[in-house]
């Protein structure tokens, strides 16, 4: 009779609980995706509407991405972003996963000192090296210049990291197999490591990318021209005006977001994969 | 051993340097010699290139700033409140969606994600015009009349700080999220299940089994939130701009405005920089530590 009783109340509470873990998951998500509908209904209505807070569509879309082109070189920042991201990503991926595929496939005592010495300079804040960054920069005619963007972005001690961790699960024999059939070293890191790691680069790509392409302190310092200046850049200086008009940096936004929000959906599942991967 | 190396095993260790040489050249040169010019910079005084040697007294500026007090007050405040509110919501999320009975799994998931896909300047605008004083956050609270006037969100001390707070959170819950939800699916489900047998509820299943055996990846998480609350700059230039008053600067936003937007003084705001990399470094070790006992 009790035990009856006490299962029921347990099923009882149990959907209780339930329920309160619904509505939890739910203001959550409500929370999450609000600011993106408003940033897509905003685009659409001036910026007296939007400051008035209307959460309906309005006809000004058309007019909030006029001024935007005529606010800034929109197309320029465009192209500047793209070629930046494009380049820091191909380059640091393919410089960062060499370097995590050797110091694991060839390991030594050594290469193990200089890994531990450039995992310690994660704890290196930005901050501290953007000042003899920029002195050394000026000097050397590199401020200003798309090369003087990239160079401190290519070598990450995360990308290091994530790649060394990711080679770990890499089967040793295929290496030796691959070497006693007469490939050189760079054809079997290229002909099969890289295809066989797939789900690793596809997680470094959307990471380099979103950084990348949302790169903000550097650039802000090192280019000092508005022909040379990124996405991030121009929606900043538009955002941080006396009045911002803000249908216009709606569409900027949008503009910004659908680059990051693209890689990552289309390659949402093996990121998911290999982040467990190095968190194992 | 034999010093004569076999030519076959010199082209191998060669080869295999030349793997690890790029990061290691663009380590020395873009990281290690930087931070030795910092540290001499920092020991330094005079503008421009007129610079000459002043011992530890950019240091001893720091003591009497009134600026970089507060803002290093403000940046550990970020920390101190932001990263475990985050962390505990993110734990939360992520072990409710981690029940394989759950409906729309893969959906919340998604949704609760989805902040991380912005730009860190894109949604600071956002959050800007969010919470302008007669915008949107506004409206919606006097509409509900949960409060009479509007708050001045980005004009008062107390509530800026409070929106760079939540701004941060809502950027980074979903993120730290999915390094939760990875390592709780490598549990073993039948501990869970074993658990229920013996009578335990959700909440005795949370504290005695998940936050345990998390454990290294919430030190994992936690101290890569800390060092980026420590590095704060794009959301508070872009929200509040540092105002009202420096209220809600951080250190990083500082060090940008001594070297670049007042009269360029290299020499203090290398010192200054120095603080926020003593203070990384300290919790950095804590992370060694965890990385330590997980690789062996």
């Amino acid at each position: 009779m009790t035990d009856r009783k006490q299962t029921y109340r347990g099923k009882g509470r149990r959907r209780a609980v339930c329920g309160i873990q619904y509505l939890f998951l739910i203001i959550m998500a409500v929370i999450s995706v609000f600011p993106f509908l408003w940033m897509i209904i905003s685009a659409t209505n001036s910026s007296m509407d939007i400051i008035l807070g209307k959460m309906s569509f309005g006809g000004e879309l058309m007019n909030n991405i006029r001024n935007l082109l005529s606010a800034g070189d929109l197309l320029t920042c465009l192209k500047n972003s793209a070629i930046l991201s494009v380049f820091i990503t191909t380059l640091s991926i393919l410089i960062c996963s060499l370097a995590g595929y050797g110091f694991i496939v060839f390991k030594s005592r050594a290469k193990e000192f200089w890994f531990s010495f450039i995992l310690l300079s994660m704890m290196i804040p930005t901050s501290s090296l953007i000042i003899p960054l920029f002195k050394m920069f000026s000097s050397m005619g590199l401020l200003n210049t798309k090369v003087g963007v990239m160079l401190p972005s290519l070598s990450t001690a995360f990308l290091i990291f994530f790649f060394r961790q990711n080679t770990k699960s890499f089967p040793l024999e295929t290496i030796q197999a691959a070497r006693i059939d007469g490939l050189g070293e760079l054809g079997i890191f290229f002909k099969i490591f890289m295809p066989m790691m797939k789900s690793t680069y596809s997680a470094a790509i959307i990471i380099t990318f979103m950084s990348s392409w949302n790169n903000y302190m550097w650039p802000l310092i090192s280019l000092q021209t508005t022909d040379q200046r990124t996405l991030p850049l121009l929606i900043s200086s538009l955002g941080t005006a006396y009045t911002p008009d803000y249908g216009m940096i709606m569409v900027g936004i949008i503009i910004t977001t659908i680059p990051s929000a693209l890689i990552f959906f289309l390659m949402q599942k093996s990121f998911v994969n290999s982040m467990m991967g190095s968190v194992k | 051993m034999n010093r004569k190396l076999s030519k076959q095993k010199l082209k191998f260790r060669i080869s295999g340097w030349a793997f690890v040489l790029p990061s290691i050249v663009l380590f020395l040169w873009l990281v290690l010699w930087p931070m030795i010019n910092a540290f001499i910079m920092s020991l330094q005084k005079g503008k421009g290139n007129m610079m000459e040697f002043a011992g530890f007294d950019n240091y001893l500026r720091l003591l009497d700033d009134p600026v970089f007090i507060s803002s290093l007050k403000n940046t550990i405040l970020y920390f101190v409140i932001q990263v475990p509110v985050m962390l505990v919501l993110a734990l939360i999320v992520a072990s409710i969606l981690n029940n394989p009975k759950l409906k729309f799994r893969g959906f919340f998931r998604t949704a609760i994600f989805i902040p991380c896909v912005t730009s860190l300047v894109a949604y600071s605008l956002l959050f800007r015009s969010m919470f302008a004083e007669d915008g949107f956050i506004n409206n919606v609270l006097m509409g509900l009349n949960l409060i009479d006037s509007p708050i001045p969100w980005l004009m008062d001390t107390f509530w800026a700080k409070v929106v760079i707070i939540l701004a941060i959170t809502w950027r980074w819950t979903g993120y730290n999220m999915i390094f939760f939800l990875s390592s709780l699916q490598n549990i073993d489900s039948d501990i869970y299940q074993a658990a229920e047998i013996d009578g335990a509820g959700a909440w005795d299943k949370f504290w005695r089994i998940t936050v345990p055996l998390l454990k290294p990846v919430i030190l994992l998480t936690a101290i890569m939130s800390t060092s980026g609350t420590l590095q704060l700059f794009d959301e508070v230039v872009n929200i509040t701009s540092g105002g009202p008053n420096n209220s809600t600067m951080t250190i990083s936003h500082y060090i940008y405005n001594l070297s670049f937007k007042y009269s360029p003084d290299f020499g203090y705001a290398t010192a200054v920089s120095f603080v926020v990399f003593v203070l990384i470094a300290v919790l950095s070790l804590l992370q060694m530590k965890v990385s330590g006992d997980k690789n062996d």
